[in-house]
């Protein structure tokens, strides 16, 4: 086993970063969902079944109804390229965001459960102490679910990792800008002598998965203490 | 000055009415059984709970139409309820901090409740009386208009309440404020309260100042087995060479032992209805150092326990005398009867 070559390292840290851009961007939608969640009104299982539907869904359906609704030619697409010049579509921006809204209810559900398990007697307690609704969210449970929204952004970044159908739909397979893991070992699958290519992309692919994993389990342990 | 409260709650088949007058400044102490609605009475005022109808008028101002964060009404839980990711002093300031502006006695309070070595520690290291400590300064500093103490001390064990009991104490009288205080202990109610309500099952059974209350010989204090006549009064003098002080309490002098209260600070008497004596005439060469004039004012008998309870009118207030039925038999004890009440100095607590 030698060490990635240029290309390699260049699919291996492009991953890194369409990950970490769609868990950067889908953490605080999915703390503002996992907070709305957490609380009982009507409604709620709709909300609820709305958002698991990526879940649901093949990736492939996820990944054209992002095309139809922000691709160019779709009305969030258009919106955003005439006012900002954003576009989405065929982007690295647009494969963080089909793995952001691939990943997205897995950290709601983390979220809303880490919520949940913060104890309501001491968001009382911060009632009677002047603190207003969102003011008791930002300090009373917010650094209490911390263990929940750990767990939210490590899950949310390793199945980032991995995301294929979503991202190969609305961001299609451009080496250097939507080209991720997934996608280079698909492409190295479809050439004749890809093989022991492939093999290697899969390698890394454990190797990242394995440190998130570990590395989340270190922090969450420092985190419970 | 006064603090009204209603509260109308109904669920299912347990009923919650209470309405009553609370001083202020002043502790107003809500004892009965558990289950009486008393807890249920406290979370509605605090807008924790919402109830049916909830009124609660502090000087004219209807603080049950604001917001629970917005009424400035601190709250003790049993549970003490400290935040466990900050430490004792990120705690105490929680309140402070979104207190409006005005007069902080940060340094005062904590030196009441001997907060100063506390500050930098972790509440997971906090002993049960220690975090309630904490939880009183804490809910002190958000500077309410208005206290409410949820069975504070229900959830130590004997040696950490006596630890608390002073600080409580203390807070009596710094009060600024009127205290609404849940508790089903005796010793609190004798210890803290200048206003009893008396709740069973959802209902107020009687409200009033507590040494009335303690002394009606048809409540639930009464008819405790620690049962005892409360007498407001002040400390008149020292009397080293003798080891007693004098306290006055209504134009009659009560001699108890020799105490380290200053004199003309306020006392009030505890008086326990078995160790009072009931006489016709005075006796002579006795060793009890009370012997005030009282008139009997009402009894109630307790036929299988074969007792009495005269409840007495000692001018200063009420005592209450527990005594066989032969005895009261034997005296001709009814109300209007002038008797005399003879109380050891050493039976006499000083709360």
């Amino acid at each position: 086993m030698t060490l990635p070559t240029a290309e390699e390292r260049e699919v291996i840290l492009l991953t890194l970063r369409v990950a970490a851009l769609a868990v950067g961007c889908g953490l605080p939608v999915a703390l503002l969902f996992g907070w709305i969640l957490a609380a009982r009104f009507p409604g709620r299982f709709l909300l609820n079944a709305l958002i698991h539907l990526p879940l649901a869904l093949p990736p492939v359906v996820t990944g054209w109804l992002l095309l139809t609704l922000c691709g160019v030619e779709g009305p969030v697409g258009a919106w955003l390229w005439k006012n900002f010049q954003i576009r989405l579509a065929f982007t690295m921006q647009g494969a963080a965001l089909a793995c952001a809204v691939m990943v997205f209810p897995l950290m709601v559900r983390a979220i809303r459960l880490g919520i949940e398990a913060v104890d309501g007697r001491l968001l009382q307690a911060a009632r009677t102490l002047g603190a207003g609704p969102f003011d008791r969210f930002l300090t009373i449970t917010l650094p209490l679910a911390g263990p929940g929204i750990l767990v939210a952004v490590t899950m949310g970044f390793t199945a980032s990792l991995g995301e294929f159908g979503a991202v190969i739909t609305f961001a299609a397979n451009i080496p250097g800008q939507t080209q991720t893991l997934p996608l280079a070992i698909y492409s190295a699958l479809q050439s004749p002598e890809g093989d022991a290519q492939a093999a290697r992309l899969s390698l890394y692919s454990v190797v990242l998965a394995l440190t998130g994993l570990l590395l989340a389990e270190q922090v969450g342990r420092r985190l419970r203490r | 000055m006064a603090l009204e409260i209603a509260v109308e709650h109904r669920r299912r088949d347990f009923v919650v009415t209470a309405q009553f007058t609370a001083p202020t400044p002043g502790i107003t102490v809500l004892f009965g059984p558990s289950g009486a609605g008393k807890s249920t009475v406290l979370a509605a005022v605090a807008g924790l709970l919402r109830a049916d109808h909830t009124r609660v008028d502090l000087n004219g101002e209807r603080l049950d139409r604001l917001p629970a964060h917005k009424r400035r009404i601190g709250m003790v839980f049993q549970d003490g309820r400290l935040f466990p990711h900050m430490n004792v002093e990120r705690n105490l300031v929680y309140g402070l901090r979104r207190a409006p502006g005005g007069q902080v006695l940060a340094g005062e309070l904590a030196d009441l409740l001997d907060l100063h070595q506390l500050m930098r520690r972790r509440i997971s290291t906090l002993s049960g009386g220690e975090r309630q400590r904490v939880a009183i300064g804490r809910a002190l500093l958000s500077q309410p208009r208005l206290l409410l103490m949820d069975e504070p001390l229900a959830g130590l064990d004997g040696p950490r309440r006596r630890e608390i009991m002073p600080y409580l104490q203390r807070l009596r009288d710094t009060l600024r404020m009127p205290l609404l205080y849940v508790t089903h202990a005796t010793d609190e109610v004798y210890r803290l309260a200048d206003q009893v309500v008396l709740m069973e099952a959802g209902q107020v059974i009687a409200a009033g100042p507590l040494p009335e209350l303690a002394a009606r010989v048809d409540l639930a204090l009464a008819a405790r087995d620690d049962a005892a006549g409360v007498l407001l009064g002040y400390v008149h003098r020292h009397e080293p060479e003798r080891g007693l002080t004098s306290v006055a309490c209504g134009g009659e002098v009560y001699l108890v032992p020799l105490c380290d209260v200053p004199a003309s600070n306020s006392v009030r008497l505890r008086i326990p209805a078995r160790e009072v004596i009931l006489a016709l005439d005075a006796p002579r060469h006795i060793s009890v150092n009370n012997i005030v004039p009282a008139v009997v004012s009402a009894i109630r008998f307790d036929e299988k326990a074969h007792a009495a309870l005269v409840e007495i009118d000692v001018g200063g207030g009420q005592l209450l005398s527990r005594i066989t039925t032969d005895a009261a038999e034997r005296l001709h004890l009814r109300p209007g009867v002038r008797v005399l009440g003879m109380i050891k100095s050493m039976s006499v607590e000083l709360l």
